[in-house]
């Protein structure tokens, strides 16, 4: 395995998704290869910082409204 | 499936997950306000991200989320837990954003959704130059350990990542959302989405491969 290949499995590798060999082969190819443990590690915080993105507080007009609304469903 | 083995963040397993979802369920069948209150909390960032990533504008996503929940109270009661609780909400999310887009694409032409999508191509997500002809790295990326932590968890970083997100092909940005915003799990978004599991797997390395390229131009 070559870096051009091993850059394009690095999902794969993540999602836990490779065979058992070419699981094998790659992690034999991060252990000396800085460019791709770099890569490895640049997506690892890809996908962290992307995550953050969720912290996004609800307007508080909305969040009343829908409490409202919430109070409101039972009723006829 | 194996188990994910490196997860940024901390999820309940499918199993938990279920367990909590179903006596969450319950209390909102109860009427139970705080149930509620603690789920539009954890929800609305990734559900106002999902809206955005159809709709575009900021005002029309915060009107689909509301909408998108007042449709979940109205069905809430023929909800039968076959998927669990957060899955039918995405799903009605999904929905409503799609309906909308569609009402707004007759008002206004949508640049982005015409674009050539290459969401489900193989192609290479590293520019080929940084290769030599052996397949090895010419210039390798870079370690960010010694980028001062202050800079990659600062407000422009988070800014780069919104960018390069809003700048992805529509089915690329779905899936990194519901992944690594919303963080469901890969079969769940492969049934929400009505995908692959493979389809979702290319989507998801394209859509991160994309942001990291982003990241590395300013992190170095």
């Amino acid at each position: 395995m070559n870096c051009r290949q091993v850059v394009e499995l690095m999902t794969d590798y993540l999602e836990g998704t490779l065979s058992a060999a070419d699981r094998a082969r790659f992690e034999e190819h991060i252990a000396g290869c800085d460019g791709c443990r770099a890569y490895l590690a640049q997506m690892r915080v890809t996908r962290r910082l992307v995550g953050r993105l969720a912290d996004e507080p609800i307007p508080e007009p909305v969040e009343r409204e829908l409490l409202e609304a919430f109070r409101n469903w039972r009723l006829p | 499936m194996q188990p994910l083995p490196f997860r940024s963040r901390s999820y309940p397993s499918p199993a938990e997950a279920e367990h909590i979802h179903d006596s969450e369920l319950e209390a909102l069948k109860a009427g139970d306000e705080a149930a509620f209150q603690s789920l539009i909390h954890r929800h609305h960032g990734p559900m106002l991200r999902l809206a955005m990533s159809h709709v575009g504008d900021r005002g029309v996503a915060e009107d689909v989320v509301q909408e998108a929940w007042l449709t979940c109270l109205r069905s809430l009661d023929r909800f039968e837990g076959r998927s669990s609780l957060k899955t039918w909400i995405f799903g009605i999310v999904i929905n409503v954003a799609r309906a909308r887009r569609r009402k707004e694409a007759r008002i206004l032409p949508f640049a982005s959704f015409w674009r050539r999508d290459d969401s489900d191509s193989r192609r290479p997500t590293v520019d080929q130059s940084r290769f030599g002809s052996d397949g090895m790295w010419r210039a390798g990326p870079h370690s960010w350990d010694n980028v001062p932590e202050s800079k990659v968890l600062g407000g422009e970083t988070l800014q780069k990542v919104k960018a390069a997100i809003e700048s992805l092909p529509p089915k690329q940005r779905e899936v990194i959302l519901l992944r690594d915003v919303a963080g469901f799990e890969a079969v769940e978004v492969s049934a929400l989405l009505g995908i692959s599991a493979a389809n979702q797997r290319v989507r998801l390395h394209r859509a991160r491969a994309a942001v990291r390229k982003m990241l590395e131009e300013y992190l170095g």
